[in-house]
């Protein structure tokens, strides 16, 4: 249903209350008005009619059944036989209307109107900056989660209503608008806030392709200027999204084949974006390096294409196993099932160096690696994770490598949105080679240890570093050095827990790794690296003129007009301490 | 011929017209005023604007608007009455009666709104 049938419903509704409520109408004014008409006596015994007050006043209470009794005076038989008569009446005209009120709030289609107002009146009083999510599956979820721990609003659209409940036991932070409808259809999305002025972007995540790439093209039509980030599993579709200009296609096989390239060739490097690229909460294990050797590989499907020419690059033998090989080619095919030894034994397992399990069935997955380790224990083993739900099968036995769609696709979302420096950084460090990748991890995970570290952007603006900004647009600007502003803002003899690992300049050159004595100017983009601690003193630092001057010179600033004065920091030349 | 239509032009018409007769004759003689007849006619502006609601089209929302004004003015001058009569009770003297009959002709202005819009949606139809 769409969102103006879902409106119209409104009206419908109201049009199926006109029968109940004419109709209530009309038993009051017949009854208020016979009641004025019968005849009754007054005290005196004179014979009087009830006045229309009093005959409404009646009517009133004894139609809701509060029934405070004849008034003004008792009544006689002939008024008592109307009100008989109006007392019946009331009470089929009232059940008549509850019921038709209840019938109301009871249908489907009613309550599915009321919930997409309520929806969208939370997404149009949004006064943050917020991402839309589209599909609440798994990838959905890790997103959301992830979102909300750095502290980001989103809203999401879920075409399964299961899902969309699931939401509330999720216990995330802050309130969620969610709502159960399809996403394919633009005007869901406008509800949804595609075009509100606070959405920062959308993130197409749902399990058909199709309805990623109709998202995508809303986005792009829609909101030209907004990022859109979509998953895409077929290199089709990722081509179609492509064509009308999606800045960030995703798609997770082709990711973890590139990821699994750097990992065979610069292990230190790959290990180094495992760590900054991490889900917030979670702790990297170093795994070891991806041996060079004849590797076997069970299950040719999208996946597997992308594995088989992933090693094939990389100069990398490979023994295929699947049910239907191409017959042309008998030197790298077996045919059978990758969980039975024969097959694995025909693959020559027992020489291999590494397996890659990746049908699309995790029993078959977890069972073809079983068997291949009972055969050569030594095997490195790269196993595909289908379903978040067989998380204890897949943690109890221990992979060297395993691919969850799921998470690849988050980490990639929550790099691109949140730290868009990162992605430049982390190009430039495929760049640099494997030495110096290597050095940088050892003192990188020396200082924070293997837990996924907090990885953020700080823009020296006006929203983000007021304070520094206004130093730094003085008359005769101090010098800043990058290191004297990772002082700890409650002692300043000790640094606070964070490196800066990328400074892009306005200008556009860029630094990597500036070193402590670079001095910060306007508009300097700046990527760190740290605990989520360091961030918020980093934040006080930059928003705070006070904490700011502390940082940079030990010198506490009176706080307050009064205080400025008798300081003469008016006189004070800034910097010259 | 639309039953509806019917019910519905029906319902204003006879609104306005009660409301009218309510408020012609002297303005402060009660006997020119029947307190049934403003009985009667807040019975049928109240029917009249139930049947006003759900139209969503905007002759429709002008309508309901109409209808509530003259709901609103209807019952302030039973409220006058009903004050009067049965609280104070001062009973319809020149002055309340002024006052009743007054905050009717302003319901009567909203009928007439109400009738003129019915009169220029059915001159639009085509047939």
């Amino acid at each position: 249903m769409n969102p103006a049938a879902y409106e119209s419903t409104f009206f419908l509704a109201l049009r199926r209350m006109r029968a109940p409520l004419i109709t209530l109408i009309l038993i009051y004014a017949v009854s208020v008005a016979g009641l004025t008409l019968v005849p009754g006596v007054d005290a005196d015994g004179q014979p009087t009619h009830l006045s229309l007050f009093h005959a409404f006043y009646f009517i009133s209470y004894t139609a809701t059944t509060i029934g405070f009794g004849e008034i003004p005076y008792a009544f006689s038989d002939s008024q008592r036989l109307w009100v008989i008569f109006c007392i019946y009446l009331s009470v089929i005209g009232w059940a008549y209307s509850i019921g038709a009120l209840l019938a109301l709030f009871q249908d489907q289609n009613f309550r599915n109107a009321v919930r997409l107002q309520r929806f969208s009146r939370a997404v149009h009083h949004l006064r943050e900056p917020f991402y839309l999510v589209c599909g609440y599956g798994e990838t959905g979820q890790l997103i959301c989660r992830a979102l909300d721990q750095l502290g980001l609003r989103a809203v999401v659209v879920e075409v399964d209503e299961g899902r969309v409940s699931q939401l509330d036991l999720h216990g995330l932070s802050a309130d969620v608008p969610a709502l159960a409808a399809d996403a394919r259809q633009p005007e869901v999305l406008k509800l949804a806030g595609l075009t509100h002025h606070c959405c920062r972007g959308v993130i197409a995540l749902t399990n058909d392709d199709n309805a990623n790439l109709a998202i995508a093209i809303a986005a792009r039509l829609l909101a030209p200027g907004l990022p859109a980030l979509c998953r895409a599993e077929s290199a089709e579709t990722a081509n179609n999204m492509a064509s009308f200009g999606t800045r960030h296609i995703i798609n997770p096989f082709d990711k973890f084949g590139r990821y699994l390239a750097l990992a065979l060739h610069a292990p230190a490097a790959y290990h180094l974006l495992e760590w900054l690229t991490a889900v917030p909460g979670t702790v990297v294990e170093p795994h070891r390096d991806p041996p060079r050797g004849r590797w076997v590989l069970c299950g040719h499907g999208r996946f597997g294409k992308v594995m088989v020419s992933t090693l094939e690059q990389a100069a990398i033998p490979v023994t295929i196993i699947d049910h239907a090989p191409p017959v042309e080619d008998h030197e790298r095919w077996v045919r059978g099932d990758g969980a039975g030894a024969p097959a694995l034994l025909a693959a020559g397992i027992e020489e291999a160096v590494g397996i890659i399990a990746c049908t699309n069935d995790d029993v078959n997955n977890l069972s073809i690696v079983v068997t291949a380790r009972e055969l050569n224990p030594t095997l490195f083993v790269v196993l595909r994770q289908n379903l978040q739900a067989n998380q204890a099968l897949f943690d109890a036995f221990e992979s060297d490598f395993t691919v969850v769609p799921s998470q690849i696709i988050g980490r990639e979302c929550l790099a691109i949105l949140t730290t868009p420096l990162l992605v430049p950084f982390l190009g430039e460090i495929k760049q640099r080679g494997e030495a110096w990748a290597s050095t940088l991890l050892d003192q990188l995970t020396e200082r924070f240890g293997w837990e996924a570290p907090a990885v953020w952007s700080v823009h020296v603006d006006a929203a983000q570093a007021p304070a520094l900004l206004d130093l730094l647009g003085s008359a005769s600007p101090p010098p800043v050095p990058l290191g004297e502003l990772m002082r700890d803002p409650h002692d300043r003899s000790q640094e606070i827990e964070c490196r800066v690992l990328y400074l892009a300049r306005a200008d556009e050159s860029t630094v990597m790794l500036p070193h402590r004595h670079t001095p910060i100017q306007e508009s300097d983009r700046l990527l760190l690296v740290g605990r989520g601690a360091a961030r918020r003193d980093l934040d006080l630092t930059l928003h705070n003129e006070n904490t700011l001057a502390y940082v940079l010179w030990g010198r506490e600033i009176p706080g307050g007009w009064v205080w400025e004065r008798l300081a003469g920091r008016h006189a004070r030349a800034p910097g010259s301490s | 011929m639309n039953l509806e239509k019917v019910i519905f032009g029906f319902f204003i018409v006879l609104a306005a017209t009660l409301n009218f007769g309510f408020f012609i004759g002297e303005l402060d003689n009660p006997i020119h005023h029947d307190v049934y007849e403003l009985f009667a006619a807040i019975v049928v502006n109240l029917i009249a604007t139930v049947l006003k609601f759900g139209d969503r089209t905007h002759i429709g929302a002008i309508h309901l608007s109409t209808s509530l004004v003259a709901d609103l003015q209807l019952m302030a001058a039973a409220l006058v009455w009903g004050y009067s009569v049965h609280v104070t009770g001062a009973g319809m003297t020149p002055d309340i009666t002024a006052k009743v009959v007054s905050l009717s002709g302003g319901a009567l202005f909203a009928n007439v709104v109400s009738v003129v819009i019915l009169i220029a949606e059915t001159i639009m139809q085509k047939r």
